[in-house]
């Protein structure tokens, strides 16, 4: 059988050889129009949000909405920056941000730390208890977490966002820094044990240090996940001292209705840190983003 | 050596604080979620216990019904758009020159707040000045949809700007599991003759099964529990037509000072979500059973 078939097939391949390298061409060009299309439609939105962020109204609302801004209103700007308090919300977005990044990259390295590579009994439960926090939806803890914090004066305090953003983000941390204390060799830190390090020591001054790689991917997913964070400002946070750029601009952005150019103008100015970010650190973005979702 | 790595002090020391805050802050609020269910509560004054009243009510509530099918509509749609991704990510991963920046073009959407991305695609979604309207307009159509304003097809409409943000970070997964199906199969089976389709289909494919299960988890507990996007663009509106789980438990609570009912949506909420974490993986796993 498998004889017969293979000369069957040895003639007919030399023929359609040209033919389908032909074919091949006129698909691959199909394919990378597909995929560049695609790409068109990821993209083409923001560069037409940067457009109307310079234009004025006349030209919004007179002319085709894919023309170019004819005289760029970079005044859209300084409108946005100056009478939206955008400033303000954005320094808060920053500190807030960061703080909370910080203390959960900390948190989950110390928990991770003292699961992997420490002896206890009960480690397998309470690491459990940190996976399953993560299929729990944030808004089935709003109003409960709304009325501690209103009991605890905590209520329009950054230290709200701080806390539950830590709170929420160390499961997903810890399942990353896990994979990788997981394949990470234990022998320096035996080494050390037998050295009579403390265990501070080889915490701070190993185990923290080695896991440098790991611990940035974490960050960044950690910094995009705060910086874009919604439902827990616009629940807590009641003054326009405290608020960050996502509630910020959106209340900004409800009073001026019509004002295309300083809506546009508003928008970019929240997307410009993170797109920044992506372009000095896009391997790291992509490696985290993968990371985080495959061993959730 | 055994004893400094299992001392108890500094196990406690080290794990204690985290614990803490995932306890006092999603474990315990929970627990208080199903409680505060019992009771009528405008928020401020004080609780009044009305035993299952609020969940009697939630049974028997048209809206929570039409938010809960709203919400697992786009579970089914984001289900089914992960097979364009797939697709596409078949084609980025089959030695494609670029596919690198591709790639990363395809993600920038998913890194912007979702309060972003429902501002810009309400301008994009205007009917008069807005790109897609004009867009149509150039294609011949006549009487082009009003998107959000349209309740009979403002679920669809929201259900756009989600493929642009999520799209990239889907691709992004099944691009990194492709490229980990080792290239000795492939060749392998180039050589007994399969051609790039059944490569696809009988190879590739079943080797990222496991993959492939993740993240239609991730689509459908995601799609349960969104709410940003949607709060922003159309709160809902029009008259219900966009309500999901997430923004009715929000509405009821913040807007119409409902605390109790607003606590009993958000425990079904959270009984909805686990109950179809676990059939999502009861479903994927016994499908993995029949394809090997």
């Amino acid at each position: 059988m498998s004889e017969v078939r293979t000369q069957q097939v040895t003639p007919s391949l030399s023929t359609e050889k040209p033919k389908k390298s032909f074919l091949n061409k006129i698909g691959f060009g199909f394919l990378y129009l597909l995929l560049g299309g695609f790409a068109i439609v990821q993209i083409y939105p923001l560069i037409w949000l940067l457009f109307f962020s310079l234009k004025t109204n006349k030209e919004v609302f007179g002319m085709s909405p894919f023309s170019l801004p004819q005289d760029p209103q970079w005044g859209n700007y300084t409108k946005a920056w100056t009478s939206g308090n955008i400033g303000v919300y954005f320094f808060n977005s920053v500190w807030i941000t960061i703080s909370a990044v910080i203390l959960t990259v900390i948190l989950a390295s110390l928990v991770t730390f003292a699961v992997t590579r420490m002896n206890w009994k009960l480690s397998g439960p309470v690491l459990g208890l940190f996976l399953v926090a993560y299929m729990i939806p944030l808004h089935s803890t709003l109003i409960p977490l709304f009325k501690m914090y209103n009991s605890t004066n905590l209520t329009d305090n950054p230290l709200s966002l701080i806390l539950s953003y830590t709170a929420f983000n160390l499961p997903l941390t810890i399942m990353i820094l896990l994979g990788f204390y997981k394949t990470f060799p234990r022998e320096i830190e035996e080494a050390a044990v037998m050295d009579g390090c403390s265990v501070h020591r080889i915490f701070f001054q190993i185990t923290l240090p080695m896991t440098v790689p790991v611990l940035s991917t974490t960050a960044i997913i950690n910094m995009i996940y705060n910086w874009n964070e919604f439902v827990f400002v616009n629940t807590f946070i009641s003054s326009d001292k405290w608020k960050t750029l996502t509630v910020g601009i959106n209340n900004f952005v409800g009073q001026y209705l019509t004002d295309w150019g300083a809506i546009g103008a508003t928008l970019v100015i929240s997307i410009v840190p993170i797109l920044l970010a992506f372009l000095f650190l896009s391997d790291k973005i992509v490696e985290g983003m993968a990371a985080g979702s495959v061993k959730g | 050596m055994k004893s400094v790595m299992s001392n108890k002090f500094v196990i406690a020391l080290y794990t204690l604080p985290a614990l803490l805050l995932i306890l006092v802050l999603i474990y315990i609020p929970i627990g208080l979620s199903g409680y505060y269910g019992l009771m009528d509560w405008d928020g401020i004054g004080e609780m009044k216990f009305i035993g299952l009243d609020n969940y009697i009510t939630l049974i028997q509530d048209k809206v929570f019904w039409s938010s809960t099918w709203h919400s697992f509509l786009l579970a089914i749609f984001s289900t089914a758009s992960l097979l364009l991704y797939l697709a596409i990510s078949l084609i980025l991963a089959s030695k494609i020159k670029g596919s690198d920046l591709l790639r990363k073009i395809y993600l920038i959407p998913m890194l912007l707040s979702s309060v972003a991305i429902a501002q810009l695609w309400m301008k994009i979604f205007d009917p008069t000045n807005g790109m897609l309207n004009t867009l149509l307009g150039y294609f011949g159509v006549e009487n082009p949809p009003i998107w959000l304003a349209d309740p009979e097809i403002v679920l669809y409409a929201i259900f756009i700007p989600i493929i642009w943000q999520f799209a990239g970070f889907y691709i992004l997964i099944y691009y990194a599991a492709l490229k980990n199906v080792p290239d000795e199969v492939i060749e392998a089976a180039k050589i007994d003759g399969a051609n790039p389709l059944q490569i696809a289909f009988k190879i590739k494919l079943p080797l990222i099964s496991g993959v492939f299960k993740v993240t239609i988890m991730l689509a459908v507990v995601g799609s349960l529990k969104y709410f940003d996007l949607i709060y922003v663009m159309t709160g809902g509106g029009p008259n219900g037509a966009s309500e999901v789980m997430a923004s009715y438990m929000y509405k009821e609570a913040f807007k119409l000072n409902n605390f109790g009912y607003g606590s009993a949506i958000g425990f079904g909420l959270l009984v909805i979500c686990l109950v179809m974490t676990w059939l999502t993986s009861q479903l994927t796993k016994s499908k993995d059973e029949v394809q090997f």
